[in-house]
């Protein structure tokens, strides 16, 4: 036999690396953004707080994006929507009354969970290109329908008379609060993706989308794993949506626009898909341009367009590819 | 003895190209019924017709006497029927051992679980390890899949198909594409595996097929035209005319 079979056996695969540092890594990550609002108020830039909040926000949507799209092979192009649902949760209940942040984020979950499996269901009867654009059309759907609703807002929108309280308290009335509570949904959701992705279920969904044809052949219809997915990614997206509306105690139609799932795609494309990191790398990158470049242009969308191609150009793998190959290893 | 797989009349056609005309044929549990015939003849068709992959126009399919015409490819493999593939059918960018983890997993318990790591599972894991060295690639278990040789694939596709934990193992063409060594050892491994599985063998390489088969049939046109065992097969005047007369030319 050849010299091969002696040789130290690399493990590569699409699964997650376990490197023994990923997990101090990690942590010293969190770490480093639980820092950010006392760094912030040391150089006197408060206003650093609410875009890390934002960034944090996007970060939770992107990572459920990338669970679709990544991961699942669905190229979704309807995921602001979910986004949406979850703040119009927030809005519609503050308006009636009900302001409790734990309500909130369930009707959140559940309205997401369904809108995920209806449209899903029907999405995924596609392949390819008309799976995009029937997710595209149901987001516009969710968009048109929220625009139809005069009672709150319309297309202008509504303002939310102040965030929505925790058990009655006023906890997340803060800047500072509110970006702690981000950074907890995010941490919560990031350890859970992961967990996910490599447990049973996630090997499954990474096999239909390595090679759907041999995964029917030994047993695994693609349907149920992606719906689920769909559904779950959905629902935590719905999350994002909770806190966007307190972030910015505002809610418009606009955070469903097909624009908005175009920009949590570039997000998701940008860090480089099917790695969890790179979701998250991804939108710090395009919010910090976003707000950065809309400084000094209205047309920023022009940088970002040309980061984007020089990316794609010297960077397949997206931010996470890159960074993996500067460290002398391989994209995950 | 009832066959293990029967099959009645079947039919398929694209378009005005009947390809699978009325194909009639009995396979006996723990045989080995080879299908041979021309390019074109409709072989691989068949398989995807008696695997679930495509639907057929008419006709009758039974697995152990019941009736699996209407099943999709993921409730006949759950019946103990699985395929491999004519060209290689892998998760290339998975190690060689979580290709084959996979199909133990698809018999094991449910996959919507959703927390514990499945790579470390020593029950997926250990049945993956034994169907990997029973095809000889135990020593490539942590590749990946893409980076083995093309005859390393090959048995690859074969440990996939043994660990599904299937008892009818339909295979389409396992040495295609092969060198003369790796078609040894791949002769070698089907032989091996008769012992334990009744096997649908579609082959092009007369030699191996003579030396394995117990019964086989000859397609030519998408219509059976003689079946029997290999040496009255051989005989067959229709069969020399139509098929291994070019051969024999
Ligand atoms: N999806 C399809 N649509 C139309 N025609 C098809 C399709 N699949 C196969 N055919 C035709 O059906 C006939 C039989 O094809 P098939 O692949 O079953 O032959 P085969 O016996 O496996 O050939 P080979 O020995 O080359 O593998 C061929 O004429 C082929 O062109
Ligand atoms: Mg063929």
């Amino acid at each position: 036999m050849s010299a091969g079979a002696s040789l130290p056996v690399a493990r590569i695969e699409a699964a997650p690396p376990r490197r023994p540092g990923a997990r101090i890594a990690l942590l010293l990550a969190l770490v480093a953004l639980a820092l950010v609002p006392v760094l912030a108020s040391g150089i006197g830039a408060p206003f650093l707080i609410v875009t890390a909040t934002r960034i944090l926000i996007f970060a939770i949507a992107a990572l459920s994006l990338d669970l679709v799209l990544g991961y699942g092979a669905m190229v979704s192009f309807g995921h602001a929507a979910y986004v949406g649902l979850g703040a119009y949760a927030v809005a519609i209940l503050s308006a009636h009354g009900i302001h409790d942040l734990l309500v909130q984020s369930a009707a959140a979950l559940v309205v997401c969970a369904l809108f995920a499996l209806v449209t899903g269901a029907i999405s995924l009867r596609t392949r390819g290109v008309y799976f995009i654009m029937i997710t595209l059309a149901f987001g516009q759907m969710a968009f048109f329908f929220m625009v139809s609703l005069s009672a709150y807002g319309g297309d202008d929108g509504v303002s939310l008379d102040h965030r929505s309280r925790v058990l009655g308290a006023r906890l997340i009335e803060g800047d500072v609060a509110l970006f702690y509570l981000a950074l907890g949904v995010l941490a919560v959701v990031f350890v859970a993706l992961r967990l996910l992705v490599a447990s049973r279920f996630g090997r499954v969904l990474r096999g239909i989308r390595e090679n759907a044809v041999r995964m029917e052949a030994i047993g695994f219809p693609a349907f149920p794993y992606q719906l689920t997915a769909y559904v779950v990614a959905g629902a935590i997206a719905g999350l994002a949506g909770v806190l966007l509306a307190n972030q910015a105690e505002f809610v418009s139609p606009a955070y469903m626009s097909w624009q908005r799932s175009g920009e949590l795609i570039v997000m998701v494309v940008l860090g480089g898909m099917g790695t969890l990191v790179g979701a998250v790398a991804g939108a710090a990158a395009l919010i910090a341009v976003e707000e950065g470049l809309a400084h000094f242009s209205e047309h920023w969308r022009l940088g970002l367009g040309l980061m984007l191609v020089l990316l794609v150009l010297l960077a397949r793998g997206g931010i996470a590819g890159l960074t993996a190959r500067l460290r002398g290893g391989r994209a995950a | 003895m009832t066959p293990l797989l029967s099959v009645r009349h079947l039919r398929k056609s694209y378009g005005a190209l009947a390809v699978t005309d009325d194909v009639s044929l009995d396979v006996a549990p723990g045989e080995l019924h080879a299908i041979i015939g021309p390019n074109g003849a409709g072989k691989t068709t068949l398989i995807h017709q008696l695997s679930g992959a495509a639907r057929s126009d008419g006709g009758e399919i039974r697995l152990a006497g019941e009736n699996i015409t209407r099943l999709g490819m993921v409730a006949r493999v759950r019946r103990g029927l699985a395929r491999s593939f004519q060209i290689t059918s892998l998760l290339d960018g998975f190690s060689v051992l979580d290709n084959v983890a996979l199909a133990v997993q698809a018999r094991s318990g449910s996959s919507f679980r959703f927390l514990r790591p499945v790579a470390g599972d020593r029950r997926l894991n250990g049945e993956a390890m034994a169907a990997l060295d029973r095809v000889g690639l135990a020593d490539r278990a942590g590749r990946r899949a893409g980076s083995l040789s093309h005859g390393e694939k090959r048995q690859l596709e074969l440990a996939v198909a043994l660990a599904t934990g299937a008892r009818l193992l339909l295979l389409d063409e396992p040495l295609a594409g092969t060198g003369p060594e790796e078609s040894a050892r791949l002769v070698g491994l089907l032989r091996d595996l008769k012992a334990t599985h009744t096997l649908v063998l579609i082959e092009h390489d007369m030699a191996a097929v003579f030396a394995l088969a117990d019964r086989m049939s000859v397609l030519v046109y998408g219509r059976v035209i003689a079946s029997g065992p290999p040496d009255a097969v051989r005989a067959d005047p229709a069969v020399r005319a139509a098929y291994l007369g070019e051969e024999a030319a």
